[in-house]
C-alpha cells in the first residue's frame, strides 16, 4: 500500500486504512528497535531535515534517531540558528532546504497550518511534527500504536482525553485518528479550555473527569501549560488538579485494565499524580519507544512512495 | 460634446423613474432624461437591454495611499473601483501618515484629481494617529473635505473617547463610523470562534467581540443623540441590536459587505488566508441574519471594505496573514447574484444600498440620475454570466476569495462626471 499524499500533515484527512498501514509497519520497526543491531538500510541515500520553530526534546530526538537507525543523512535546523532571525519567510526557508536535495522536511511550528503551507511549495515530503493547536499526527500515531499493541485494535474501545483540549494538537490528532479506527472518544476539561463545537467532531464532552472516565479503556492526560493560568483560563494549578487531576482514586472509574497515556513531559501532581505516572497501568515510557518505531514507519512509507521496495 | 445614452432601462428610486428612458449628458451633467430623445450630432451610445443605475457609491474602502503603495494606490484603486461600477468612493484613514489632519485630506483629494478615475472622498480619523487617545481636529477635517470620521481597522477602545467623538462630530454634522471590536474579547484570534477554528486549531474571535462593541456604541449614540454608522456588520446579534436601536429612534445606520452575505467560516478551510478578514467570516446562521437585515432595511448599505494586500502578506501562515480582501470588482455581481437573483432584494433596493444610502450618510450629492446632477452613471447587464478572474483585476492586489466564482452581472459602462471611464466593459 502506498500512502496517498506525499506529506503527513494530519490525521484529519487520512484514511483509516492508511493509519492502520502505518501502525502495521511500525510493528516491524519496533522489532528492529529491540534487536542488538539497530541499523537498517531503508533510508540509505535519503536526506531528512528537521526544521523546528519551537523547543522540543523528545519529538526531535525521536525523529532524529528514527532517521539515523534507518541510515539516512539527517540534519537539524533550529529557528534560532537559521535565517528566520534575518526575516526570511517560512516558504523561502523551506524552499532552500528543499533545493539541497532533501527528501523529507519535518516541521514543528507554533502556527497552525504552517506545514500545509510549505507542503504546497516544496517537492520534499513534509511531516508535521506539531503545528500550533492544529495537529501532531505522529504523536497520535504512537499513542494509537501503543493501544494497538496492547489491545490489537481500537474498535469499540472507549478513550477519555482529559485536560486542555482547546490548545492541544495532540488531542485533535487523537480525536481524528481514534474515531477513524472505531474508538469512542470522550473529552473532559475546564469549560474555558474546551473548544467551541468540539462535539461536532464526534466526541462526547463532559464537564467532570469522573463522567468521562466511566468504563474507559484508555485514559489520556494532556500537559497543562502553566502560562494558561496567567491568562485566566483556570484559577490555580491547585484547583485544576482538584477537579481534573488524574489520581489513583479517580482512575478507578475507568476499566480495571485501562491504559494510561500522556504525551509528556508530565507535570507530576498536576494533570497526573506520581502514582499514576509510575503505576502499572501507565504506558508513558513505552510511548516514548513507540514514538521512534512509528516515526521510522512514517519515514519509510513516505520515502518509498517513489520506489517499489516493501518490507511487509 | 453631448452624449446620448439610448435604449436602457433606468432604475432611479430617488426620482422615481423605473423604465425605458434615454439620457443626455453635457458638460459632465445629466441634462435630459426622457423618452425617444434624438440627436443629430454627438456621441450616441446604444444600451438596449441593459440597466442604467446611478453610479455606485462605496462608503468603505482602503486605497492604501499614502504609505502602502505596494498594496494599492489612488490610480489603481480608482481603476479597480471604476471597472466594478463605482463612481464615488470613501477611503479609510489607516494610511501612513494617518488621515488625521487637513493636509493629508487635501493631499488625497489633490492626488485623486490628478490620478483618480472616480470621485474620491477621504474619511478622517476619529483620534489622532488612530491611537484612540485624543480627538483629531474633526472640524478642520470636515472643512478640508473629509466626509466622515472613523478609526477603521482599530476600534476606539475607550468608551469615554467614543462618547466625546459622537458629541463633537455631531456638532459639525459629520458621521462617526465605528469599527466595532472589543479587543479584550477578540484577544489574538484569527478567525471566527466556532467549529472551523476548533477543527483547524486556530485561535478564535468570538462573535461577542463585535456585539459587545456594537451594543456599547449604540448606547453611546442614544445617550448623546448623535448619528453613528456601524461598519462591516457580520453577526446575527449585531443585526438584532441595531434593529432594536433603530426602533428606539437611535440615529444609527450600518453597513455589511458582500463577503458577509455570501461566505461562512468554511471558506477558511485548508488555512485559506484569502478568507482571513476582520471581522471574520461567520456562520450560516449569521449569513442568514445579515440577509434578513438587508431585506428588512436594518442594514442600510452594502460597502466593499476593499482591502488590498500584497501577495507576500497572504502567502504566509494563517496567523501571520493580513486581514482583508479586495472588493470593488466583485461587489455588484455578488449583490446581483446572491441578493437580486436570489429574490432577497429588488434592483431598486440594491441601488438604495449601494448608491442612495451611502451618498446620504456621507453627505454626498450622489446616488441619483436627476437632471442637473453630475453624470455619474453605471450601466449593467444583470443576466450576463461573469467568471471572477483575479488575475485580471485592475487592483494592484489580487486577494479575493472569489476567484473562479461564476456570477451574474456585467458592468458595461462606468461614467464619472460625464466622462466614460469604462466603455463596453473596457477601462479607457
Amino acid at each position: 500500500m502506498i500512502l496517498k499524499s506525499k506529506d503527513l500533515l494530519g490525521l484529519k484527512d487520512m484514511a483509516a486504512e492508511e493509519i492502520e498501514h502505518i501502525l502495521e509497519t511500525a510493528k516491524t520497526m519496533k522489532y528492529i528497535l529491540t534487536t542488538n543491531n539497530k541499523k537498517t538500510p531503508h533510508l540509505q541515500g535519503k536526506s531528512i531535515v528537521t526544521l523546528f520553530y519551537e523547543n522540543s526534546t523528545r519529538t526531535r530526538l525521536s525523529f532524529e534517531l528514527a532517521s539515523k537507525y534507518m541510515s539516512s543523512s539527517s540534519a537539524n535546523v533550529s529557528a534560532s540558528s537559521s535565517s528566520v532571525s534575518k526575516g526570511e519567510t517560512l516558504i523561502d526557508t523551506a524552499k532552500t532546504i528543499d533545493m539541497m536535495g532533501t527528501d523529507v522536511i519535518i516541521l514543528r511550528h507554533p502556527m497552525s497550518g504552517a506545514p500545509h503551507l510549505i507542503a504546497k511549495n516544496v517537492e520534499a515530503s513534509v511531516i508535521n511534527a506539531g503545528d500550533g493547536m492544529n495537529e501532531h499526527p505522529t504523536q497520535a500515531l504512537l499513542d494509537m500504536f501503543t493501544i494497538y499493541e496492547k489491545r490489537g485494535s481500537l474498535k469499540g474501545l472507549k478513550a477519555a482525553i482529559i485536560g486542555d483540549i482547546l490548545h492541544s494538537r495532540v488531542a485533535r490528532s487523537n480525536i481524528w485518528g481514534m474515531t477513524k479506527l472505531g474508538a469512542e472518544v470522550s473529552v473532559a476539561g475546564p469549560s474555558t479550555l474546551m473548544p467551541v463545537g468540539i462535539e461536532k467532531t464526534g466526541v462526547k464532552v463532559f464537564s467532570t473527569i469522573q463522567e468521562a472516565l466511566i468504563d474507559a479503556d484508555i485514559v489520556m492526560g494532556l500537559r497543562i501549560q502553566l502560562e494558561r493560568q496567567k491568562r485566566g483560563l483556570f484559577p490555580t494549578a491547585r484547583e485544576y488538579s482538584k477537579f481534573f487531576g488524574l489520581d489513583s482514586k479517580r482512575l478507578k472509574f475507568a476499566k480495571k485494565d485501562a491504559l494510561v497515556l500522556h504525551p509528556g513531559p508530565v507535570n507530576r501532581g498536576l494533570e497526573l499524580s506520581t502514582h499514576v505516572v509510575d503505576g502499572d497501568q501507565s504506558c508513558i515510557n513505552e510511548q516514548v519507544t513507540n514514538g521512534v518505531a512509528v516515526r521510522m514507519a512514517v519515514l519509510y512509507l513516505l520515502t518509498r512512495r517513489n520506489s517499489s521496495e516493501n518490507i511487509n | 460634446m453631448k452624449t446620448l445614452i439610448k435604449g436602457g432601462f433606468i432604475i432611479d428610486p430617488k426620482s422615481g423613474k423605473n423604465g425605458l428612458f434615454d439620457i443626455i449628458i453635457d458638460k459632465g451633467k445629466i441634462v435630459e432624461v426622457g423618452n425617444d430623445l434624438e440627436f443629430t450630432t454627438g456621441d450616441i451610445v446604444d444600451v438596449t437591454g441593459k440597466y442604467i443605475i446611478p453610479g455606485l457609491v462605496d462608503a468603505h474602502c482602503h486605497l492604501r495611499e499614502p504609505g502602502f503603495e505596494y498594496k494599492e494606490d489612488i490610480e489603481t484603486g480608482t481603476q479597480s473601483a471604476a471597472v466594478g461600477g463605482f463612481t464615488s468612493i470613501a477611503c479609510m484613514p489607516n494610511t501612513n501618515p494617518v488621515i488625521d489632519n487637513e493636509s493629508v485630506v487635501k493631499n488625497i483629494i489633490n492626488r485623486a484629481k490628478q490620478d483618480g478615475f472616480v470621485n474620491v472622498y477621504p474619511i478622517g480619523a476619529i483620534t489622532k494617529g488612530q491611537a484612540g487617545e485624543e480627538l483629531s481636529e474633526i472640524g478642520e477635517l470636515k472643512f478640508a473635505g473629509a466626509v466622515a470620521v472613523s478609526d477603521d481597522g482599530k476600534p476606539v477602545k475607550k468608551a469615554s473617547i467614543m462618547k466625546k467623538a459622537l458629541q463633537y462630530a455631531s456638532m459639525f454634522d459629520i458621521t462617526v463610523i465605528s469599527h466595532c471590536e472589543d479587543l479584550d474579547i477578540a484577544e489574538d484570534g484569527y478567525m471566527n470562534e466556532g467549529y472551523q477554528s476548533t477543527v483547524m486549531g486556530l485561535k478564535g474571535i468570538p462573535s461577542a467581540a463585535e456585539e459587545v462593541m456594537v451594543a456599547r456604541d449604540l448606547i453611546l449614540a442614544e445617550y448623546t443623540n448623535a448619528p453613528i454608522h456601524i461598519a462591516h456588520v457580520s453577526t446575527e446579534l449585531s443585526v438584532d441590536l441595531i434593529r432594536n436601536a433603530k426602533k428606539r429612534g437611535v440615529k444609527v445606520t450600518c453597513e455589511t459587505c458582500p463577503h458577509y452575505f455570501v461566505l461562512t467560516e468554511d471558506a477558511c478551510e485548508g488555512f485559506n488566508t484569502l478568507a482571513k478578514v476582520n471581522p471574520p467570516l461567520r456562520t450560516a446562521k449569521d449569513v442568514n441574519a445579515i440577509i434578513e437585515g438587508l431585506r428588512d432595511g436594518t442594514i442600510d448599505i452594502i460597502a466593499t471594505d476593499h482591502a488590498p494586500h500584497h501577495i507576500d502578506e497572504k502567502n504566509v501562515e494563517f496567523a501571520a496573514a493580513a486581514n482583508g480582501m479586495v472588493g470593488f470588482e466583485t461587489a455588484l455581481p455578488l449583490a446581483i447574484t446572491y441578493l437580486y437573483k436570489a429574490g432577497v432584494l429588488t434592483l431598486e433596493q440594491i441601488v438604495e444600498k449601494m448608491c442612495i444610502n451611502p451618498s446620504k450618510i456621507l453627505g454626498l450629492n450622489k446616488g441619483s440620475l436627476e437632471v442637473g446632477k453630475a453624470a455619474d452613471i453605471t450601466i449593467i447587464d444583470v443576466d450576463e454570466d461573469v467568471i471572477v478572474d483575479t488575475a485580471k483585476f485592475k487592483s494592484k492586489s489580487k486577494n479575493s476569495p472569489f476567484n473562479g466564482y461564476k456570477l451574474k452581472g456585467a458592468i458595461y459602462y462606468t461614467i464619472v462626471n460625464g466622462k466614460f471611464i469604462v466603455r463596453e466593459k473596457v477601462l479607457l
